[in-house]
């Protein structure tokens, strides 16, 4: 157990000492602290978004869901695909933009584009909505990293805090540039970890990979293909879509994507990150090999799979490697999220209401407000039974709202009102908002619909009622709108 | 839109429409399920599309 924990600790102290070297020689004002005054070039870029990526939700919740569910496992790795194909085109477009208007966040992105300081506030309220789950995903893990690799020395709940309060210190110490050069120790670290464990793991219980899954087929047929109800085909291409719509629409990847240099760093991104998330692979096969193993897992104890399945398997000090893995999984993105999430609700709530406030205070507010998202996270953890998979879920089909507005208005500029828009993602995230709370699905609404309707995804209902409601209230309020424009002019 | 840019569609549809010409276990392919093996294959693909894509970005831009 201590050299388990020796270990971590080791990691996390050069973590640390990596985020306070990152700051040197630079004044770490907001835009320093949150996008690296813009000088990041296509390595950090790509470090941050693979360090968004391979979260605690790459290392638990992937090899959790591949234990628990199986084929519709592998949605993960088409919709990542997806999403770096379409970010060709589209981050280009949102970078140049941003750096004409001097742009630092997803909100101000808005709040620019249609000139509405209220459409800036609902999205950063949005975003805060959809981080939460986010930030617990990353909480959760450490819970369970921690707790699994001291062999239970460390409970859950005490490891949760420690998550938090080592997050919340290194973020506010390094800002952006100290996730970056983490990154770099972090990535090495997971690739080793995973694809070690992934070839490892099948090769020493069964054989090779074709004779493990064999004996899952023969003793879980057709539990490595999609069901033909729940799970099914409507279900895998309405979640890839929307989660492939989404990926860039979380701020914290929105706020990694503008610290690049110029706009070709994301062209050689989308070529680059489809072959990088194949390492998810091995991170199924974890789980894949957990089931016949480890039995038994039932309900959000699936996340547990890689970790009982290593625990048998290893010495304490591979755990130890394995958990220090993990803990920078969970570093990482969390300190990216949290520092989103305080930026925005520093820039664009704390200024709307006190409009006077000079840089340097929103700066310190922003700084402020970073325990502050870090504790709503912690009590979310303590009280929600969700597991990894479905939270990753419900935030993508949170943030997926944010995307006709943004689609709509760079393809051609007032097509939408900042009413319709407005108009727009309300209803979707109300829709989103109303199934997740009272967990009522289209099965449960409207039972007597084709099962192909019943299994899509939520958030592509939300998609479409939110372009539906948009396009209506921006032709009713595009007379006003233009009114308003001129009345200006003049 | 570019003509080149239709190259993309080829991994997109491929992904998308898997469920409906992929959906089975056998044959096994470098040892996985035919499913599995046709995901991967495709997500490692799209990379060389796009490649093409950036390629022949780079070559329209500097004849123009």
């Amino acid at each position: 157990m201590t050299v388990s924990l020796s270990i971590m600790a080791v990691f996390l102290v050069v973590s640390l000492y990596l985020g306070l070297m990152a700051r040197r020689g630079k004044e770490m004002n907001l835009e320093q602290w949150s996008v690296a005054g813009r000088g990041f070039g296509a390595v950090f870029v790509f470090l941050l978004m693979a360090g968004e990526m391979y979260t605690t939700f790459t290392f638990l919740g992937g090899s959790g869901w591949a234990y628990g569910k199986g084929g519709p496992t592998l949605y993960i790795i088409c919709y990542s695909t997806l999403g770096f194909m379409l970010s060709y085109w589209l981050m280009p477009a949102v970078w140049k933009y941003s750096k004409e208007q001097g742009v630092l966040s997803q909100p101000d992105f808005f709040a620019s584009m249609y000139k509405s300081r209220n459409l800036g506030i609902l999205v950063a309220c949005v975003n805060v909505a959809a981080m939460i789950p986010y930030m617990v995903i990353q909480l959760k893990g450490l819970g369970i990293i921690v707790s699994e690799a001291s062999y239970g020395a460390i409970s859950p709940s005490t490891a949760i805090w420690i998550g938090m309060i080592v997050t919340t210190v290194y973020v506010t110490i390094s800002g952006i540039h100290g996730s970056a050069w983490t990154s770099i120790v972090k990535d090495a670290m997971i690739l080793l970890v995973i694809c070690g464990l992934g070839i490892y793991l099948p090769i020493h219980y069964y054989g090779s990979f074709q004779s493990m899954f064999e004996q899952i087929q023969q003793a879980k047929p057709g539990f490595l293909i999609l069901p033909q109800v729940g799970m099914s085909s409507s279900w895998f291409i309405t979640t890839v879509i929307v989660m492939a719509l989404g990926l860039y629409m979380w701020p914290h990847t929105f706020g990694a994507a503008l610290s690049a240099q110029n706009e070709n760093v994301f062209r050689k991104n989308a070529v680059i990150m489809p072959i990088y998330q194949i390492v998810l692979l091995f991170a199924f096969i974890i789980g894949f090999a957990a089931i016949l193993q480890v039995p038994g897992l039932q309900g959000t104890a699936v996340d547990l799979a890689l970790f009982k399945l290593s625990l048998k398997t290893f010495d304490p000090w591979v755990i130890g490697l394995i958990g220090a893995a993990g803990f920078l999984t969970a570093l990482v993105p969390g300190s990216l999220i949290l520092m989103s999430a305080s930026t925005l609700l520093a820039r664009n709530v704390y200024k709307a209401f006190v409009p006077n406030a000079t840089d340097k205070q929103v700066g310190v507010a922003a700084k402020g407000l970073v325990p502050v998202v870090a504790l709503v996270a912690v009590y979310c953890t303590f009280n929600g039974g969700e597991t990894i998979g479905t939270l990753v879920i419900m935030g993508y089909s949170l943030v997926v709202q944010l995307f006709p507005p943004l689609l709509f208005n760079l393809m051609k500029k007032d097509t939408v009102t900042k009413q319709g828009a407005t108009a727009g993602i309300v209803a979707g995230v109300a829709i989103v908002a109303y199934s997740t709370l009272t967990k009522t699905t289209l099965a449960v609404l409207f039972p007597s619909l084709p099962a192909f309707v019943k299994d899509m995804n939520i958030g592509i209902i939300g998609l479409a009622v939110n372009i539906v409601v948009m396009t209506s209230v921006s032709l009713l309020t595009k007379g006003a709108s233009t009114k308003e424009v001129s009345r200006k002019a003049a | 839109m570019k003509k080149h840019y239709a190259f993309a569609f080829v991994p997109v549809l491929a992904i998308l429409l898997s469920p409906f010409f992929a959906n089975r276990v056998t044959p096994y392919i470098l040892g996985l399920p035919f499913f599995m093996f046709w995901i991967v294959s495709w997500a490692i693909s799209s990379s060389v599309f796009m490649w093409q894509i950036y390629r022949l970005d780079h070559t329209y831009k500097e004849e123009s």
